[in-house]
């Protein structure tokens, strides 16, 4: 059997993580050192997304060009992404994004070379609500190893292998730049055990159920835009937010075609070249971040596209609340 | 949750009896103001349309949005629809009421001088600002905690944190630059005003920010733009923010041409940030609310200081201060300094 549980000192993994081999494109959250709680940087968002991403090159062709150098494709890293420290809802986010990203090559390009190394939280923060959304603190579903705290002892930490490819890594990369201590399996089984957070499933269902033009003809709305900037922040800072644009960018007989980050918060987002705006109005693009994430995206893939981790509650400069717009809608459903 | 004694408890009292007064005699149509969020450091904006709603207003020292920006996007949305080109006249259509201080006031100064709103249809409140804290500062004081409540008093703020730790804040010590170097935080322009007079002595040390990034050499004050800016992630937070930014379409928009690059490559972050900074020349208030909005701490500020810094010596201009003037760009007089067109460069007099 693969040796795949581990209990660890904190500072000796960080050492260990360093010395891992070139192979690996190593990217380490820093409240793996600190032990702070809440989602930190969003370190997944730009891998999954990088900003911007380079799509391919291309060049004018001069009349006797050879054909192989018009179009190319970006040469895709074979390096093996490690991404250290990862929380459930961000690790979530992955799983959420792939399912409207299903046919993107780019992306799962990414994904199937990287190894997800997650980290339970001992605490939630005041914003954190990811049990609302159908997933919780102790969530280790969409993560390649878990990581997790030991009760009473900041230098201590448990790692456990969940899927095949986590397990490999464990036990053929970093187990032997560790140095292992007894016991791990049984404290890991208890530690996890312990962590039974209630999951809330009513919400997805009343959300489900619900009439979506009641819904979207709510009276709230037209209060909450109010305040609203119109800016990329929430989106942005979003693990779940996907949205792109597209551009060619060329200099003398050279170009790329990237892809960059766009916001459904912005009216150039849906702006028509005939200049007709479908989503003229504040009210509109406000309604559609929060509509999309709680109500279309559930209703096409069964999950709210929104994982909690709460830093738009956090970063909105207006204090736009997501959960205050969850509790406005799951109101007008139920009535 | 915030709470607010003394002076600023004072205002607020004083602010929500005069904005339900104004809703309740139908002399305004709705009243732009402060309300509590869910996050006790970050008060929301709202627009309050009937008298029983004036009790959500507050006023406190976290009011870092300049209301100015909301301003122009009420008064058209109480504008009952008309074609294009049909004439209505002004003194027929619904006023909007509004909280100013200092710079807020000059905005809507500059909003009048250009055109964007219609002075009769406003009502001004005006209080004197005694300064608004810097959200960056604050939440660097916190230390990582998350503050649960806020109870602000005229000196102080006390903050409860998680597990029922708390702190005090001296709370002019985390008063952004811009408020603590401004030398006029009472409104230009009002209609009413509420609370105190101006108390703190002003010093005009307004430049004192831009004189170090000044004294540097042409390669350091490249470095020093490059490193400051180099994590802009284009949110456009701080041109949203804005009260200058009225442009239906923004030249960040614009494709044809396309004046800049839409990533967040360093040469595309700070051309954005050079040309917004151009076309809030002479009109910036220094108020703050860019600085304020951006999700990752961007000096953007201190390029439209710059700005005002030039228009102080060169033209003697302050922007926004009377409705009388015409704004600085829009006008021309044949004794303007000439720095560059007739004498090529040299510095006119
Ligand atoms: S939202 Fe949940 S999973 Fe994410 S950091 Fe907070 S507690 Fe952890
Ligand atoms: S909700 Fe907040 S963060 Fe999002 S666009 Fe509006 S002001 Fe910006
Ligand atoms: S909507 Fe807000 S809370 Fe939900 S995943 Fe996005 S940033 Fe996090
Ligand atoms: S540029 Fe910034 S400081 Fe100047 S008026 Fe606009 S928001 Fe205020
Ligand atoms: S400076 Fe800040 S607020 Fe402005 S676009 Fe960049 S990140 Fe956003």
């Amino acid at each position: 059997m693969r040796y795949s549980a581990y209990r660890i000192d904190r500072a000796r993994l960080i050492e260990a993580i360093n010395m891992l081999g070139p192979g690996f494109d190593v990217r380490v959250a820093p409240h793996l050192e600190t032990g702070e709680s809440g989602p930190g940087e969003n370190m997944v968002k730009t891998f999954m997304f990088p900003q911007p991403e380079v799509l391919f090159t291309f060049k004018k062709a001069p009349p006797t060009a050879d054909d192989v150098d018009l179009l190319r494709e970006p040469s895709l890293p074979h390096t093996t992404t490690l991404l250290f420290g990862i929380r459930p809802c961000d690790a979530r986010s992955i799983h959420l994004n792939g399912l409207a990203y299903e046919e993107d090559t780019y992306f799962w390009h990414r994904i199937e070379g990287a190894i997800i190394v997650g980290y339970l939280c001992k605490t939630v923060l005041s914003t954190c609500f990811c049990q609302r959304v159908g997933s919780g603190p102790d969530d280790t579903r969409y993560m390649d190893v878990v990581m997790m705290d030991v009760e009473g002892d900041h230098d201590a930490l448990l790692l456990h292998g969940i899927t095949e490819k986590g397990m490999i890594f464990l036990s053929q990369e970093l187990g032997p730049l560790l140095i292992k201590c007894g016991g791990a399996k049984e404290e890991i089984e208890q530690s996890l055990g312990s962590r039974q957070y209630p999951k809330d499933t009513n919400t997805l269902d009343t959300l489900l159920s619900s009439d979506l033009m009641a819904l979207y003809n709510a009276p709230f709305w037209d209060q909450l835009k109010d305040g609203c900037l119109n800016c990329g922040i929430c989106t942005f800072r979003c693990p779940t937010c996907y949205c792109f644009d597209i551009q060619d960018e060329t200099l003398g007989a050279k170009g790329r075609r990237i892809r960059y980050w766009d916001s459904c918060m912005f009216p150039l987002f849906t702006q028509h070249a005939s200049g007709h705006n479908p989503r003229g109005g504040k009210i509109f693009r406000v309604r559609n971040r929060f509509m999309h994430k709680l109500k279309y995206f559930p209703d096409r893939f069964g999950a709210i596209s929104c994982v909690g981790c709460g830093r738009c509650v956090r970063d909105c400069p207006v204090n736009i609340d997501i959960r205050e717009v969850l509790d406005n809608l799951l109101e007008v459903a139920r009535s | 949750m915030l709470e607010v004694t003394g002076q600023h408890r004072e205002c607020q009292e004083q602010l929500r009896k005069r904005a339900r007064d104004l809703l309740a005699s139908g002399e305004i149509a709705a009243f732009i103001g402060y309300g509590n969020g869910s996050l006790p450091w970050v008060p929301r904006p709202i627009v309050v349309r009937s008298p029983e709603e004036a009790d959500r207003l507050v006023w406190n020292s976290f009011l870092t949005l300049n209301l100015a920006n909301y301003l122009p996007g009420v008064l058209k949305e109480l504008e009952p629809p008309r074609r294009r080109g049909e004439q209505v006249d002004p003194s027929t259509l619904p006023r909007v009421g509004i909280v100013a201080t200092g710079c807020w006031s000059r905005n809507i100064v500059i909003q009048v001088q250009e055109n964007q709103v219609d002075r009769s249809r406003v009502h001004i409140i005006g209080i004197s600002s005694r300064g608004m804290i810097s959200r960056h500062s604050f939440k660097q004081a916190l230390g990582g905690k998350e503050a649960l409540k806020i109870v602000e008093n005229d000196h102080e703020i006390e903050v409860t944190l998680s597990h029922g730790e708390t702190m005090v804040l001296s709370r002019w010590e985390y008063v952004r630059p811009n408020c603590k170097t401004c030398i006029h935080p009472g409104p230009v322009v009002s209609d009413e005003t509420i609370g105190p007079p101006p108390g703190r002595r002003l010093v005009d040390e307004r430049f004192r920010e831009i004189e170090e990034v000044e004294a540097k050499d042409s390669q350091g004050r490249w470095e020093w733009f490059e490193e400051a800016f180099k994590d802009c992630i284009r949110c456009y937070a701080c041109r949203n923010a804005c009260p200058l930014c009225y442009c239906p379409t923004c030249f960040v928009d614009d494709s044809r041409p396309q004046w800049v690059g839409k990533s967040i490559e360093t040469p595309d972050a700070l051309t954005f940030h050079i040309l917004r900074a151009y076309h809030c020349a002479g009109r910036c208030t220094d108020c703050g609310a860019c600085e304020s909005v951006c999700p990752v701490g961007i000096p953007m500020r201190l390029l439209t200081k710059k700005l005002i810094k030039e228009a102080q010596m060169l033209f003697d201009w302050e922007p926004g201060m009377s409705l009388e003037e015409a704004p600085l760009l829009g006008s021309f007089s044949p004794d303007d300094p000439d720095i560059a067109i007739l004498k090529g460069g040299e510095k006119g007099t």
